[in-house]
């Protein structure tokens, strides 16, 4: 017996046999190296967010014209090369449309990614309440979700903006209050299974408290797919707040933003159409990079997907 | 059934008093008097500023105001505009059948080209269709539809000169001429069911791929039928229950969105008519506008959750 069968210690032992055991995260980022689209999706945000951060650089030293200057002898220049501050034309008080959209890039990463930040936190402590107390607690988030929900959002924001005329901060914290319902009610859903799970039961039975194992034991387990729905909801929030601008609500002018800067476009329409393409792709492209990003994250992270092939 | 639709209809009543209180406090807390900003340049004393105040019961405390509001909106009145001194609800019933226009079209639109998109994305799995359908759909979702909407202007009324660049109706002609309405919805409706054909495109397509994969498509395939017939009479079916599902979404973001499409195109409707409202806060009617858009929404609502009870039998009537 002991000559023909192997002992398992020596399979063990031979290393080339064990794989080592991969984590959740290097497993994600395995699958993620091998998604292009993702990795350039990625790419070209870092690109966008550097190019708007160096604004006050740019502006000073290459295009050395800054984003309040007017110049109403060059109104309606078209795009040239020569001067460079031209590159995209200038509107219709001789300003300089390529530099403002640098600055106007600042605005809206701002405010995406500080809401987002404020409503995943609002959505998160509300989800997990609702989804690990239940009884009273959840049924009083149920109301107040399905009464927020039968509320076109939209309409709600428009008109606080409109009524309260909020500043930008204010004006921040306003649409992170308003957007929380869809992370509120997955983390709500995901804390309904976690909770009957046997290690759950386990932490409560060697005592640990509702906090601990909310915040320590089940909120880790569903951190993953929120990086995948922060990405989402930062992309949801830059479209809000672009729509807010466009009709004159969010942030001011002067201080550009993609979105007032085509509200001033629309009124030069046919003096200079050109003036509209740049704002309108800028947001575009970082929104889409955004979703992507979403979608190649949930896509390496949910154990359940695989590849896009599904 | 009956039991399920009644007890529906009575789960909206919390919700719609929900949507009351969260709409005066967002309207009545706000700063700004607005009695100043109508008297403003007038020749009005301050004691004729006190009456009018009266007259509108804004001298009353906050809870006393909300109550009075609601008294009357039980009783289907919306109370004074502060502008057009006329009911406020009667101001919004023109605008109602603009809006649902839009949103009804919008929405067949989206059905009728993002179901099948999904379906042939999902037939075609992994293939450049796939891929590139996926692009298509998330790409609809990164649009700023006002953007959209802009280019679009710009490139067939400005431009081309093809159609019109805002508005329901040309002025001066009949109302009840077909192509003339035609041509002013194109635009926006395309614009707004963009969202909508990305969402169903996505959802159909996971939902075909689940179907198909499951034991009784492939018995039927097993029993020697056609793939016509599995795939129209066997597999749609099931991967279309989640599409009513997904309609409350939809509709939610076909009213708010609107109100953007409807400043584009300037296009008469409910959510035009409240933004002017907020702008010059007369507070009335821009109560009345919230609670008749989320009335819509809620009734939409109550209907989605009955079809999703008709078409999947499993669900709903307990």
């Amino acid at each position: 017996m002991a000559s023909t069968a192997t002992p398992i210690s020596a399979v063990a032992a031979n290393d080339t046999l064990v794989r080592p055991s991969r984590s959740l995260w290097s497993n994600a980022w395995f699958k993620l190296r091998h998604d292009r689209l993702t990795i350039a999706a990625f790419l070209t945000l870092i690109v966008l967010a550097a190019l708007s951060a160096s604004a006050d650089f740019m502006a000073t030293n290459v295009f050395q014209y800054s984003f309040e200057r007017q110049d109403l002898l060059h109104t309606y220049e078209k795009p040239a090369m020569e001067p460079i501050a031209y590159l995209l034309g200038t509107d219709d008080i001789g300003r300089s449309a390529v530099v403002r959209l640098l600055y106007g890039g600042r605005v809206s990463l701002a405010v995406g990614f500080i809401a987002a930040l404020v409503n995943l936190t609002i959505g998160i402590f509300i989800g997990l309440s609702a989804g690990y107390f239940r009884g009273w607690v959840d049924d009083l988030v149920t109301w107040f979700v399905t009464t927020l929900q039968s509320i076109p959002t939209l309409f709600l924001l428009l008109i606080i903006a409109a009524i309260w005329e909020p500043g930008p901060v204010q004006l921040t914290v306003v649409i992170g209050s308003l957007f929380w319902v869809g992370i509120c009610l997955y983390v709500r859903g995901q804390t309904f299974a976690l909770r009957e799970r046997e290690y759950v039961v386990a932490a409560r039975t060697i005592g640990a408290r509702d906090r601990r194992i909310m915040f320590n034991h089940i909120l880790p387990n569903i951190l993953p797919l929120i990086f995948v729905l922060a990405a989402i909801d930062i992309g949801g929030i830059i479209l809000v707040e672009s729509a807010l601008s466009f009709l004159g609500l969010g942030i001011l002018p002067p201080t550009p933003t993609w979105g007032n800067m085509l509200t001033g476009a629309t009124g030069n329409l046919v003096r200079g159409p050109w003036l509209i393409y740049p704002p309108g792709v800028m947001i575009f492209l970082t929104v889409l990079c955004l979703y992507l990003i979403g979608d190649g994250l949930r896509d390496a992270l949910d154990p359940r997907v695989r590849g896009h092939a599904g | 059934m009956r039991t399920f639709i009644l007890r529906r209809l009575l789960f909206a009543i919390p919700t719609l008093i929900g949507i009351s209180i969260i709409t005066f406090v967002i309207v009545r807390l706000a700063p700004g008097d607005p009695i100043r900003l109508f008297t403003f340049g007038s020749r009005a004393t301050n004691e004729d500023i006190e009456a009018l105040r009266h007259l509108y019961g804004l001298d009353q405390p906050l809870p006393i105001q909300y109550l009075d509001w609601m008294l009357k909106l039980v009783h289907g009145d919306f109370g004074q505009s502060f502008i057009y001194h006329t009911d406020a609800a009667a101001l919004f019933i023109q605008y109602i059948p603009n809006t649902l226009q839009l949103a009804v079209v919008a929405l067949t639109i989206q059905l009728l080209v993002g179901v099948p998109l999904g379906v042939i994305a999902a037939l075609k799995r992994g293939t450049w269709v796939d891929g590139f359908i996926r692009v298509f759909g998330v790409a609809g979702h990164a649009v700023p539809a006002f953007w959209l909407g802009l280019v679009l202007i710009l490139f067939f009324a400005v431009q081309l000169k093809w159609l019109p660049s805002q508005g329901i109706l040309t002025v001066g002609k009949d109302p009840w001429d077909f192509l003339d309405r035609l041509k002013h919805m194109l635009l926006p409706a395309y614009v707004l069911s963009l969202t909508g054909i990305a969402n169903y495109s996505r959802l159909l397509r996971t939902e075909t791929l689940e179907v198909l994969s499951q034991d009784f498509v492939r018995t039927a395939h097993a029993k020697g039928l056609n793939e016509r017939t599995v795939m129209f009479v066997h597999a749609l079916r099931n991967a279309l229950i989640p599409v009513v599902t997904a309609l409350g979404g939809i509709l939610a973001g076909l009213i708010g969105g609107a109100l953007v499409i409807e400043q584009v195109f300037s296009w008469p409707g409910i959510g035009r008519f409240t933004f002017a409202a907020a702008i010059a806060k007369d507070y009335p009617v821009i109560q009345a506008g919230v609670m008749i858009s989320a009335l819509l929404l809620v009734v939409s609502y109550i209907l989605r959750d009955i079809a999703y009870a008709v078409v999947d039998p499993r669900i709903g009537v307990k």
